[in-house]
């Protein structure tokens, strides 16, 4: 019993929003539309949220702005420009691909590849190490043989 | 070339470093404004008192001004009345928003405080707000003699923020053309 009750309280764990029943749009196409907006921008109060999920008055009043919005005929493009027009790129939890963040983009993966590419020459290095010898010079062949005659004693 | 290669992971650290080192100081809730460089925008709000003259962005245009936004019910806003009153003595324009605020409450706290400024209006709905990009109060905002932003100060204008920063730009502004 408490089994079952544990899977159901897991299973609607996921769908917990701050949205407000009486934020929410009467037309659903336009509501979900909102949804997903709202989960692509970050709430500048509490920073780590998106306005879907924050409480934050702030949000309140963004997801407001959102389906105003639409409801006003914009498309999702435009309802997240015009939040963008008044926070910055901040407001987007993903940041645009431009110039300025092209650092932010790319660097986890050019560290990636630089780290490879160091892996790949030290291990190739080895390998050519380990794969040939170096021939004995006479002095090296001398004593070779010196210690090898007294072991036969 | 070997001594090269030893080197370079060192060169990344440092630059690393460096990199956060100046990235982690910066505070996170002091959002950048994307207004800097912008007109003002157009907002006309209501007085706190019915009667009031109330706040229009028209207004703040042919002096270096001061846009402070603030509201009865925040705590460093009153840290930093004191200040705003002793500028509007020194001849500051200073206007005022009073931010997501019953415009009763709004009237209660300049009574008790004082008024600075030259307009103040009401925004209870919050979206004069949001046209500003405000994310809390207090907020102030630089606006030159034609009306453009070119500064915005987040948090209380403590006398060292006016003596450093806010005070040489407006002489700058008003040295403009």
């Amino acid at each position: 019993m408490r089994l079952l009750a544990l899977i159901l309280l897991l299973l609607t764990a996921g769908v917990a929003q701050a949205t407000l029943p009486s934020e929410k749009l009467s037309d659903p196409a336009l509501e979900a539309r909102a949804e997903a907006i709202g989960r692509q921008l970050r709430c500048v109060v509490c920073q780590n949220q998106s306005i879907d999920d924050s409480d934050a008055a702030l949000a309140h009043d963004l997801r407001v702005i959102v389906r105003e919005r639409l409801t006003a005929g914009d498309t999702d493009r435009q309802a997240m420009d015009y939040i963008v027009a008044r926070y910055g790129n901040f407001v987007l939890l993903k940041p645009p691909f431009e110039a300025a963040t092209l650092a932010l983009w790319l660097g986890p993966l050019a560290v990636l590849l630089a780290g490879g590419i160091g892996v790949g020459l030290y291990l190739s290095r080895r390998r050519t190490a380990a794969a040939e010898p170096k021939a004995l010079d006479a002095d090296e062949q001398a004593r070779l043989d010196a210690l090898l005659n007294e072991g036969d004693k | 070339m070997k001594r090269l290669i030893f080197i370079l992971p060192v060169v990344l650290f440092a630059g690393l470093a460096i990199f956060f080192a100046v990235g982690l100081r910066r505070d996170p809730s002091k959002l950048p404004s994307v207004l800097i460089d912008r007109p003002l925008p157009a907002l006309t709000l209501a007085g706190v008192r019915p009667g009031d003259a109330g706040f229009a962005s028209a207004a703040v245009r042919g002096e270096p001004a001061l846009v402070n936004v603030f509201a009865s019910w925040c705590l460093p806003c009153r840290v930093e009345h004191p200040l705003l009153m002793r500028l509007r003595q020194e001849g500051v324009a200073l206007y005022g928003i009073d931010w997501k605020d019953k415009p009763a409450d709004g009237a209660a706290y300049l009574d008790e405080m004082g008024n600075p400024y030259r307009g103040v209006g009401n925004d209870e709905s919050g979206r004069a707000g949001i046209e500003l990009g405000i994310t809390g109060v207090p907020e102030t905002f630089v606006v030159d003699r034609k009306g453009v932003i070119r500064y915005k100060h987040v948090g209380p204008i403590m006398p060292q923020d006016w003596d450093d920063t806010l005070k040489p730009l407006l002489d700058t502004l008003r040295a403009e053309a």
